[in-house]
Order: C-alpha cells, then structure tokens, then sequence
C-alpha cells in the first residue's frame, strides 16, 4: 500500500490538465488552471505541455527542497610597493573580476536572470570557505601569479590574490504552469509546437536531473531543448535536429529509446543516443505494421514500443531493446485506441477510441511486456464533486473557443458567483447536452460570443468530411490526416482543424442548437445550468479524455489502485494513507470493545483461574530436513534432520528446544538449542542457498553461528517464522518495539530491533551486549534513526525516506507475529557491480586477452571472482533486475568518456585518465535490481535523503514538534517542520541554506546540530532551538588532524565524529557557553558508523573485530565505562556481527537506578576536567587501546557477508 | 497503541468457569462429585468435556451409560452452537461459575443431534467454515486451500492453538483491496425469547452509498425487535462473545475480528435485566 505515491497526467477534450494518484481515486484538477492543454509529457519531477497558444510550459512540482544557483565571480588583485593589493593589475594581467579561469570577463553586475522563474536569494558575498578550511578575513587566497597554485596563507612572494563572490539564485515557478522563454532570434526560433516528449533521464544522472526534451513544431520539425536539469529547468535553447521527413509527433523513453512518426505514417528511430550524446545520431525507418493504414502515434519505453495506426488498431513492437532500437515486429493488440502512452515499468494506458475513456493495460511484467488485457479506469473528477470545480470546467469549455483567454475566465467567474443561480438549479430540467456544447453556449453568450458561434458552426461540415474521408480510399487518408492536423497559419479555421480531432466526440451527443440556447439565457442561468447538468452526468458520465501521460506514473505488480472501481461515499481523504492515527482506531465503538473485552476477562477468569483447563496443552513438533554448515572441517553443507519442540509451561508460557539430528562417521548425533537462548536468527541469501544463522551470545563470541539451510525460500521462510515466533514468545516478547528500542540494519538491508534492558547502560553488573536479543522487522533500508518518542525513520539504498507506522512484522514473519494494520509494500532499489578488465598489448592495444596472471576478464571488485554480465544474478531471489547492464561513470577516481579507469598493473589504483605508464584498464558496469516487500514503514515523499538524525530526548509533551534535521541526497540540509508522536511524518521540510553540500548531520539532546560538508569538514549550527528550528548560521569547526570527517553523532552533551579513515574522535570542552567546544581527542580507530545516545553512550559498527574463528567486519560494539567524568569511556564489548551497517541507540533512555543524571552534569563535567586530568591520563592508555585488530584478511564466511 | 489482534486472542483465550453436577436421577453407584472446567468460549461442549465424561462414568454402571447431554436451567445445551453462545444465549447475567446438568439417559430427539464421534463435530465445523466462505468469497478461499490446511483449522481448534488456527484462518478474513470488504457477512442472530432457531439473511457489509454497515443497520434490517426501545431505553442486549458491541461498530470489523472460529458471527438477542 505504501507504494510511493505518483501520478498519471491527462487532459480532457476541453484542454483542462488532470492528474490522478496511484493511491488516489479521484482525477485532480492541476494546481494552475488559467490554461488549456493539448499535449503533455510528465515524469516524476515535472510536467511538459503544449498550450492551446502552442507556447511549450513546464510545470515544476513545488517541494520543500529549492531550486536553487550558485554564480560565481573572482575579484582578482596585485600587489604593488605604494598601494599594497589593490585593484590595479598589470595590462598582461587577467580581468579584475573574472571567472575562475581568468579569461571571462565577469563583474557582479553582468550577471542577470536567465528568465522572469527566478529571483535572487540573497546579494553577493565573499565565499570565506577554501577546501573545507576558513580563510583569513576577506576570503582571499594568495599566489606568487596568475595562474597558479593559491594558499590561505599570505606570504612573502604573494604577489597577487584573489577571493570568490557568490550569489545564489532561485528559481520561483513551481506548482504552476511556466512558459519557456526563448531567447534565441525570432528568426531562428521554431515555429509553433505541435507535440513534445520529454524523458532521457536514466541516460546519464550528469547533470543531476538531467532531461531530454524533444518537441515537434507544426512544420514537422524536431527540436532538442538544451541544457535541461535540475537546476535549469527550463533548459536553455532549442536546437534543431534533422529529420528524413516531416514528423507528426515523437516519444521519448526513459532511457535511449526515441520513436517518432512521419506524415507519411512511417515510424523513425533515433540511433546513437547514449550518455555522450543524448540526442543521437541518425535515424533508422521502420514501416507501418498494415500498408493501408500509417503509424499515427507511437510511444516508447524502456524497451517497449507501443503504436497505433490510422485505423484505431494498437501495435506491440517486438524485439526492442538498447542494441536494437528499431526492434523485430509488430504485433497486433485487441482494442482501439486514440493514443497509448508508456509510463515506468514499461507500464500502457491508452485512451479508448470510442469512449475516450482512459485504459490501464493490465499484466504488464517484465517477461509479459505487452500485458493482457486492458482495463478502463473509472476514477471521477475530484471536481464531479464540487460545484465550483464543474463550474471551472465550464469556464475552460468556453475558453476554448475564444481568442482571448483572460476576459473569458473573470465573464463566467462572475457568473458563477451570483448566489441566485444556486437556488435555480434544482428548478432547471436535466440536460442531455455535452459540457462541450454547453460551454459553446456560454462563450456564446459572452463577450467573444461572435467568435465563438462561428468556430463552433464549421465543426460540422469538417466532422461530415471527416467521415467521408475514412470511408474513402487508402489515398485520401494522408490528405485527411493533412488537413486535421498541419496547418501551417494559426488562422482561426486552421486551429479548428486540429481540434476537431478533441471534439469528435462530442457529436454523440444529441445536439442542441446554438443558437437558441443563447437566445433564452441568461450568462448566470446558465452557469447554473451547467453545474446541475454537470450533477446530472456525474454519477454515470465519465470524462472525456484528448490525451494521457504516464512518464511519471510508477506502477508495479504490487500496487493495488483504486482506479476501478467507482468512489465509494467514502471521502478520498479517509482512504488515503496516512500516518495518524485512523479514525477506526479511535473510534468509541473500537474503545468500548478493548474494554469490555478486559473486562470479561476480568469477570470470567479472574476468580476461576484455579480451574482445570478443558483442553490439555502438550507438546508440539514440528520436524523437516534441512541442511547444516557442520561444524567440523571440512565446512560443507549436510544434509541433518531438524525438529523444534515446543511445551507450554505451567505458567501458560512457552518454550522450546531446537534438535538437530546430524551423522557423524555413522554414528547418529545432535546438538540442541533452547530457543530462549537464542540472540538472533538472520537470514542469509547467498550462493543461491536459501539459508539462515542462529546465533546464542556463546556463539557471537566465537563468531560461528548455527547455518541452516532449507530447500526452498518459502520452506526457509516457515522456519524463520515460526523459530522467530518461538524466540518471541519463550522471551515475552510481543507487539511492537518500545519507544527505547535499539534499531540496527545489516548490510543485506535487513532490520533489527532489539529491547534495550536498563542494565545495558548502567549498574552494578551491565549486560554484555552479544546478550541482546534481536529480532527481525519486515522492510529494506540502509539506515534507520529513532528517539525514545517513538519517532523512526528509515533511509532506502535508493534514498527513498520512510517513516516507522508503529507496527511490526512484516517479511517472512507472517500472522500473529505481525500487526494487522501499519504494514505496507515496501521497496528498493540497489546496483550490483562488475568489472570489465583489459590489458594493454602492442599488437591490438588494449584488448581482453590478458596475461595468464591476470585476473577474470570480468570480474568483481577484487578480481577474484569471475563475474559475466550473464552469469552474475540479482542478490538473492528476493531482488529481481529492473534495468540492463550499463557503463558506470561514477565510481573513486574518475573515468574517461567510455567508462575506463587505467592503472599500471591489477590491481592497483586506478585513474580516469590514460598515461604512459598503464598498461591495464577497467570499467565498471552497473545494473539495477529491486527488492519488493512490507513492513510497518510508510513512505515519506518526495525528497530523497542521505542522512537523518532525530533529537534524542526531550521531555516535552506529546503535542509538541520532535526536531528532525536531514540531508537531502543531494546535499541539501533539511529540517522537517510538524513531527509529533501522532505525525512522526512531519508535515514539510524547511531548507538550510549551505554553501556547500553536506553528507550528515545530527541533533543533541539540547538542540545542538552538527554537521559534516562533503569535503570533510564540521559545522555547528547556531541558535537551534524549538522556537527557531532552522537556527541562524554555521560555524566552521576544524577537523581533527587534517582529517576528512564522513559522520558526526550528538548525544546529551557529547559529540563524537568519524573521518574517512574509520577514527573516532570526541569534542573536548563543550559548555553550555562555549557549544562548539575546543579540541578533538582521538578514542578509537576501525569504526565504520556511530550512534551516541541520550545518555551519551556510544555504539559503532566495528571493522576487523576477531572473533575466534576469523576476522568479522561490520559488528556492533558498546563503548564500555562511559561516565558524565569519562565521555570518552574505557574499552569495548562486542555484540552481534559481521555483517552490520547501521545502529541507532538513540532511543534508549533508559536509564538504570543510577539516580537521576544531574541537570548540570555538562557543567560538573567540564568543570571537573582540569581537575581529574591525571586520572584521566591513566586512562588514556586504556581508552586509546585500539580495537582488535589482525592482519589476517582471511573473511568472516559465517557472518552474514558484506 | 492497541492492537486489534489482541482481539483475536482475548476472543480465542475466553473461558467459562463452568461446575457440571449430574442430573439428580441418574443412577449411580456413589455419590458423584460435581466437576469444574474452564470451557473455551469457542469451542463445542462434546469437543472438550471428555474428561467430565470420564469423571462421571467412574461412579456410573456401566450399562447405564448411553450418549452424554447437557442441559442448563432445564433448556438441553445444543452442542453444534458453540459455547459461547450458550452462555451468552442462556446465562449471561447469572452468578458464575456457570453451572451444567450432566444427562446420560433420555436422550431429546428432538432438541438435539446426536454426536457420537469428533468427526461429527469436525464435518459440523468444516461445513460452516465453507458456508461462511461461500458468503464472503463465493468459496474461493476456501476451495483454494489444501486439505492439510482445513485439517489444520480444525486441528488448531481442537488443541486450542491460536497461531496453528489463524495462520490458516487470516486468508479466510482477507478481501480484495478494491472491495473494502466481504460479499456478505457470515452472521447468524439466536433469541432467547423465541422458537425459531436463529435468523440468517443476506447483508453486505458496505452500503450502496459506499458508507460502512454497522451493527445497528444489521439488526435495523434484520431483526428490527432487537433494537427498539421503550422509553428511550434499549430492553434488549446484544451479545457477542459475552461483550456488547456498540451499534455503530461496523460490521465488516466485527466479521474479521470477532467471528467464532467457524467463521460466523453469534449474535444472542437476549432481554436485558431490569435491574
């Protein structure tokens, strides 16, 4: 259900935009209505249209995150004995303001608003940031000349210098519809638009947002828009591509497919388009499936191709793919349609030819490209409910038969306005008249009502010479087609041709005379009329539909949409997900049953419990063979038998004992396993084995869990669940997790919670922590952050942001072990890798023979494993393909235009460049594979993020606002407006403006926000507070030691940071006064990730922790003996792993009957510091005491494997 | 936040504290012990009184023993309604533990069926389970499961495993999305106060207006007596699993979470006590 929500975009035959939700079930009315549409081509970001004014408009969905510019200049200066650095440069010198090269001329006034979308943040500014370190004052870096190396640091051979001016600009147009500007000359610009499509995003994510905009003018032209992505979404010129014919109108996939059709009904393909030129090549031709009757539309996929033909037929085309874009054959589909549309998932709509109603082909999967059947979707209009809304589509109706837009629109508001028309209604008999006509009607009746009559009146004759020119000949259907649709003077007639074709069918309805019509009423009766006629239709009339879009609609085999069946009573609000709680859940009926039901417990039992049970609880087995990772070497699977027993003790609870029944040299033995022992069973997908591990705290010591493995998933998932349920239910444990729970995710994307006991961080006796118990929630994410308010949220590996719904279960744990309500589908998408590998000969250059020494010629990262584009499978059965393999662009280094990174020898480090001394190279080779599954997590849309970090604790009540601060996957810093125990979804996102993008952040118990910027470096933001979220500015903190920082975590008062070398280190001389504090102290090495609590302790995902079989990376581990006197604490305990990513602990408030932490401990703390320094010191060995290491590089086969 | 399993194990979890006496005129050889059980709510009086059986037939002779009955305030207890309901039917409001008449002789033909073996209890049970479906599913769930899958429903029942019975049963509680419920609600209505056994209609859970069914429309369509009141004060109560239900709590709700194992939702009718 928690499919990300997206939208199907059409237009109806009166050029009104509508968009309907994959989890709505209502039709939308866009945002701006000023405009009528002919044409739209939407993807998930934006919306292209082509007006009636046959002007192109992009409609930028508004979101929280902006859109936003950095101009840059250079104030360049030089030194000279009697003026110092001034502003005279010598005449060989560059421009005194310049861009970063020196040879464009630039002043700060030269710069201007590319169009009337953007405005100005802010004024310029000095940049005071160099390479994440703070310059002196003034922002200038020093040189001994231009051009050269520059220095913070002024010395005595700085000659010149010069310092960087930035501005930020914005672009404002979102949410409505924004015309593109041209700039070029009116004589190079294209003539009108007559279809445009827009897509190419999966070519190249450079620039971030990258589109292809293709459009056809009236000429039968093709243009190219320029330069469009994220932050120019407007693109910047139209360039003109050649074309072998006049094209009709053209179809953009998703990723290098572009179809276009030709007047003479011939289809063409574009060739050559990849991430280097993504408007292609050359076109190649492909001919009509029927000689008779011409390709009419076309609309590709990722590699479908879908058509249709003069004569309504639909045409599937064969055989497409990214090596063959002209495909194999066509194939006919049942149905006529006007138009089809691919959306994502290579997902088909089509608009029906004889009700013009909007179908959804179903059974579409990727090995059923071209579905079963189709499906009409009888969503209504949001507006079929409301009179104002129909009484817009009125206003549209009339529009569109007159020249003059503005005036159209305020006449009929007007009308609508007048209060008497509403009394009317219920008088006015019911009308058989089409909205169209009524609409003629009113425009009739207006001021432009003499255009208006007349454009309506030749609409007959045409339809009729339409008709004659389908029942003529194959000959006369190119003129036909012609006359619809190529005029070449926007002349009034002219325009009719073409929307003749929008109002074909508005002659099924019987036909009212115009003319009398507006004899006998009123402007005001009729809008009122209209409304009750619109009433009228609204049950049983569906809207008629010109044109459909679902480049930005993402369905797939899971989403179940309400598109078909009609709304029910209802209010789509109420059906629509959310976060809150449900009416259902606070109804007075819902109460009064939980508390009756207590109370006949009560009644019934309470008094009688000394009575014998009717039925006797025995024992229960359930028994199967599976196979067992034997624990002797050599280490191979065995086949053993397994049974779990299960008794119900006198107290009613449950407990059971795990066997396993296995031959050792023919003598039949077993070992066994309480299950209230066990910490953690984890699932293990790999090798194509469905298998698991089960782990005590005896055997997270050794790092040598029991392996099982069953023959099928589904026989592996019956064991987990019930094994799950077994651990569960012998440990009490049941429902969701508490407030305090610790979350962790492994690098499989699996996630675990665990309930932290107070003695976990306190007390005379702690709780090692590889006795935590963990079990597993239903979902896929890369990492979760938690508070101890119950506010949870994820991030997926695509980025995709979820917010925790207060259920559990969800995967495999099926039933009673997982709530009813609060799972949904989950979600995600990752990329396997491989390598291409070559090696440099004489005779042919580089080439795939290698040297007999090399490694695979396709291979993993490390070369070890031959890895093929065919051979090598999704993850595990669970992950399926969703994209070909393709050229990776992006990995440490650089690469060359084809993808090569090159090196000396494998292996060794690799450079995005060729020189002389490389003798090997290799690319790297992408594909993407989805996960889909459910668990209690809802998405929260649509910013994609990189990092959360949720405040810790307050102790605020429950209404008030939970602080929440992100990073958006682009780097942009977020704070979520609106999160509450009951909305832990928040309502939107503030933007924090940086100067620089940021890779994390996180919030302290007392609203201190930290950050790290992509180039390494720290910042503290100051100010925050519950009154001013956002705070006021950042402070440049350095980073220890010329290290580059990758994570900061906040926890009461304390402030741990990580750098890209796996260090830990602690901020010294933090006070209430002096927040940013003073130095860094180095605690630990070989962390991959940290979590610092509430309480300020601190946890980490630890490398090469050795256990006594081999080395593990990726394990919990809890710093042990942290203290308000010790924030640095003294060793480490090791928990669960390898194979984990991800902890949070930042929920567990927990504390233990330590008494009460005192409000000042942060003041005793520092205060205390000077004086407990020798104590200290002998600690410090202590604490510095790296965490195990070994050189041994032999892997951890039993962890869960990253 | 509650949960609305834990619905279904207060539901499954119910007990009567019941004390069974023999019927004064049963011959016996000694002087018989009354017996006491916790008796599932949900379950069948024949199903889970072996052991009052076996405790009176000590002190019986042999040949005086023929099919055990039972009887509560001289009404003879119908053994395919499940406990539950008589309870709610016959007793509710009366002091606990609830107290049963062990019947050995005269058998009454004409109230009762005869049970002489679990199976007949079990072909009982199954054939409302696929009733039920029938009218939730047109038998499409039902008639897609295997058959370890129906022993497994019964299996669980007769074992009172919870977990054993609703990883099974949760299919047959499950709907397309699209419907927002069941084709009809599997419901029967038994009142104390008449003869006719009980009522059994056809009623859709969802109104044609889109508007959810509560259990007020139910009784207002079917059985209008339950509902009407004299001066402002309902006479009557209406029982399901010992508890009254307000009657705006939707019907479709009720169906999944508070129908008895055979699918069905029992609803007594019986008057309420003046005092």
């Amino acid at each position: 259900m928690a499919m990300p929500s997206s939208l199907l975009w059409a237009v109806d035959i009166f050029g009104r935009v509508y968009t309907l939700s994959t989890v709505g079930q209502y039709w939308e009315l866009c945002k701006d209505t000023q405009l009528e549409f002919k044409r739209v081509s939407a993807v998930k970001q934006c919306c292209w249209g082509i007006a009636c004014d046959h002007q192109v408009y992009t409609y930028v969905f508004s979101g929280d995150v902006p859109i936003r510019y950095q101009e840059e200049t250079y104030e360049n200066q030089r030194w000279n004995p009697v003026g110092g650095f001034c502003e005279k440069l010598l005449p060989s010198d560059r421009w005194q303001w310049s861009d970063v090269s020196g040879l464009k001329y630039q002043q700060l006034d030269s710069f201007t608003l590319p169009s009337p979308h953007w405005e100005w943040e802010s004024d310029w500014y000095v940049d005071e940031n160099i390479g994440g370190e703070p310059t002196e004052k003034g922002g200038w870096t020093y040189a001994i000349d231009f051009p050269s190396t520059y220095t913070k640091d002024k010395r005595w051979n700085s000659c010149v210098r010069r310092r960087r001016w930035i501005r930020y600009r914005r672009y404002k147009s979102r949410d409505i519809w924004a015309k593109i500007v041209s700039h070029d000359e009116p004589d190079q610009l294209p003539d009108p638009f007559n279809d445009i499509s827009v897509g190419g995003w999966e070519i190249t994510d450079e620039p971030l947002g990258r589109l292809s905009v293709w459009a056809v003018s009236l000429q039968g032209r093709v243009w190219y828009r320029e330069n469009v992505c994220h932050h120019n979404p407007e693109g910047s010129t139209w360039s003109l591509v050649t074309t072998p014919g006049e094209v009709v109108q053209i179809s953009c996939g998703p990723y290098d497919l572009l179809w276009a059709t030709l007047w003479e009904g011939q289809a063409i393909v574009r060739e050559g388009i990849d991430r280097n030129n993504p408007q292609g090549i050359s076109w190649s031709t492909v001919e009509s499936p029927s000689s008779e009757n011409g390709i009419m539309h076309v609309s590709v996929g990722v590699d479908v191709v879908w058509c249709v033909t003069k004569d309504r037929k639909v045409w599937f085309r064969r055989g497409v793919n990214s090596h063959n874009p002209c495909g194999t054959s066509w194939i006919e589909m049942v149905g006529e349609m006007m138009m089809v549309t691919v959306g994502l998932n290579n997902q088909v709509w089509g608009i029906g030819c004889d009700d013009r109603a909007i179908y959804f082909r179903q059974g579409v999967t990727p090995s059923e490209l071209s579905g079963k059947t189709w499906k009409a979707i009888v969503s209504g209009r949001e507006s079929d409910r409301s009179q104002t809304g129909s009484s817009t589509s009125l206003l549209s109706a009339g529009c569109f038969f007159t020249d003059d837009i503005q005036n159209q629109t305020s006449a009929v508001i007007q009308g609508d306005a007048d209060p008497s028309s509403d009394t009317e209604l219920p008088g006015l008999p019911p009308s058989p008249a089409s909205p169209a006509l009524l609409g003629a009607a009113a425009a009739g009746d207006g001021p432009a009502s003499q255009a208006a009559t007349s454009a309506r009146l030749p609409v007959d004759p045409l339809h009729s010479e339409q008709g004659e020119a389908t029942a003529a000949s194959a000959s006369n259907d190119k003129d036909n087609l012609e006359m619809n649709k190529s005029p070449a003077n926007p002349n009034p007639s002219a325009e009719l041709q073409w929307i003749n074709i929008d109002l074909k069918e508005a002659q099924k309805h019987p036909v009212l005379s115009v003319s009398s019509f507006a004899d006998t009423s009123s402007l005001s009766s009729l809008g009122a009329f209209s409304v009750g006629a619109e009433d009228q239709y609204g049950a049983d009339e569906h809207p008629l539909w010109a044109w459909v879009s679902g480049g930005g609609c993402l369905v797939d085999l899971h989403s179940p949409l309400k598109w078909f069946t009609a709304p029910s009573g209802l209010s789509s609000s109420v059906q629509s997900l959310s976060l809150s709680i449900t009416p259902a859940q606070t109804a007075a009926w819902r109460k009064q049953i939980f508390q009756q039901l207590s109370e006949r417990t009560k009644r019934e039992l309470e008094n009688f419990r000394h009575y014998e049970q009717a039925i006797e609880q025995s024992v229960w087995v359930k028994t199967g063979a599976l196979q067992w990772w034997r624990n002797w070497k050599p280490h191979k699977w065995m086949d053993v038998r397994v049974a779990l027993e299960q008794f119900t003790g006198s107290d009613g609870m449950r407990d059971s004992i795990l066997f396993i029944y296995y031959m050792y040299h023919e003598e039949k033995k077993y070992i066994h396993v309480f299950l209230n022992e066990v910490t953690i069973i984890v699932e293990v997908l790999n090798e194509a084995k469905h298998s698991f591990a089960l782990y005590t705290p005896e055997r997270t010591k050794q790092r040598w869990p029991i392996r099982l493995a069953a023959a099928t998933e589904q026989e592996m998932h019956d064991w987990l669940s019930l094994l799950n349920m077994s651990c569960c239910e012998s440990r009490r444990i049941q429902g969701p997790p508490s407030h305090h729970a610790i979350w962790s995710v492994t690098c499989k994307g699996d996630i675990f919670v665990s309930e932290p006991s107070p003695e976990l961080e306190a007390g005379p006796q702690l709780m090692p922590c590889d006795q935590m118990f963990w079990r597993q929630v239903g979902g896929h994410l890369r990492l979760i952050e938690s508070n101890s308010r119950g506010v949870v949220w994820g991030i997926g590996y695509d980025h995709t942001a979820w917010a925790y719904t207060g259920g559990y279960g969800g995967g495999f744990i099926q039933g009673l072990a997982s709530s009813a309500d609060n799972i949904y589908t989950q979600s995600d998408v990752k990329c396997v890798y491989i390598y291409e590998n070559q090696r440099w000969n004489p005779v042919t250059g580089y080439s795939s023979r290698g040297l007999p020494t090399d490694r695979y010629m396709w291979s993993d990262a490390s070369g070890l494993q031959e890895c093929t584009k065919t051979n090598t499978k999704p993850p595990s059965p669970q992950w399926s393909w969703v994209s070909d393999w393709y050229i990776d662009f992006s990995p440490a280094g650089g690469t060359d235009r084809e993808g090569w990174q090159y090196a000396a020898d494998f292996p060794a480090s690799y450079h995005g460049h060729k020189t002389m001394k490389d003798f090997v190279r290799r690319r790297r080779w992408a594909r993407k594979c989805k996960i889909v599954t459910n668990g209690p997590w809802l998405e929260v849309p649509p910013v994609t993020l990189w990092d959360i970090s949720i405040i810790p604790s307050s102790d605020a009540d429950d209404e008030e606002a939970v602080a929440l601060w992100a990073i958006s996957d682009k780097g942009d810093v977020l704070c979520r407006l609106g999160v509450t125990q009951q909305n832990p979804a928040g309502t939107s996102w503030l933007h924090v403006g940086t100067d620089q993008p940021f890779i994390s952040i996180s919030i302290g118990a007392f609203y201190q926000v930290w950050a790290i910027a992509r180039d390494g470096s720290a910042f503290y933001r100051g100010s925050v507070s519950p009154n001013k979220p956002a705070g006021d500015c950042w402070y440049h903190i350095p980073s220890p030691q010329k290290q580059k920082l990758k994570q900061v975590s906040v926890g009461r008062t304390s402030v741990f940071v990580l750098d890209k070398n796996g260090n830990l280190w602690y901020r010294q001389g933090i006070t209430p006064s002096y927040p940013q504090g003073s130095t860094w102290d180095h605690v630990s090495n070989n962390i991959r990730k940290m979590s610092v609590g509430p309480l300020d302790q601190v946890w980490v995902i630890a490398d090469k922790v050795q256990g006594s079989h081999s080395l593990s990376c990726g394990t919990v581990c809890h710093r042990i003996g942290v203290q308000p006197l010790e924030p640095k604490g003294l060793s480490w305990d090791y928990g669960i792993g390898g194979g984990w990513e991800h902890i949070t602990v930042r929920g567990n408030a927990t504390e233990a009957s330590r008494g009460a932490v005192p409000d000042t401990a942060e003041e005793n703390s520092a205060a205390s510091k000077e004086g407990e320094d020798e104590e200290s010191k002998r600690k410090t060995e202590h604490s510095k005491a790296p965490l195990m290491v070994s050189e041994s590089q032999e892997l951890d086969r039993n962890s869960v494997n990253c | 936040m509650t949960d609305d399993k834990d619905v279904l194990r207060d539901v499954w979890f119910g007990r009567i504290p019941t004390c069974f006496t023999l019927y004064q005129d049963e011959i016996t050889e000694r002087e018989a012990d009354p017996y006491y059980l916790l008796l599932p709510r949900i379950s069948y009086l024949t199903l889970v009184t072996d052991k009052v059986k076996k405790h009176f037939q000590k002190v019986m002779r042999q040949e005086e023993v023929s099919e055990i009955w039972f009887e509560y305030e001289g009404t003879p207890l119908k053994w395919h309604y499940p406990i539950g309901l008589l309870f709610d039917l016959h007793a509710s409001n009366t002091a606990l533990p609830w107290s049963i008449t062990v019947h050995f002789k005269n058998f009454p033909e004409k109230d009762l069926l005869h049970c002489h073996s679990k199976d007949v209890i079990e072909a009982h049970f199954m054939a409302c389970i696929k009733e039920a479906d029938a009218l939730k599913h047109k038998s499409q769930v039902i008639n897609e499961m295997q058959k370890k899958d129906h022993k497994q429903l019964w299996m669980g029942l007769q074992n009172d495993k919870f977990e054993q019975f609703w990883a099974i049963n949760r299919k047959l509680m499950e709907y397309p999305p699209e419907d927002n419920g069941f084709r009809y609600i599997p419901f029967r209505i038994y009142q104390a106060t008449t003869e006719r056994p009980f009522i059994q209609k056809l009623f859709r859970p969802i109104a044609s207006g889109g508007q959810l069914h509560t259990l007020g429309d139910l009784l207002k369509d079917v059985c209008p007596s339950a509902i009407t009141t004299e001066d402002g004060e309902q006479k009557t109560q209406v029982m399901i699993h010992g508890i009254e239900p307000m009657l705006e709590t939707p019907i479709q709700w009720l169906s999944e979470h508070m129908s008895y194992p055979d699918n069905f939702l029992h609803i007594s009718i019986i008057p309420r006590p003046t005092d």
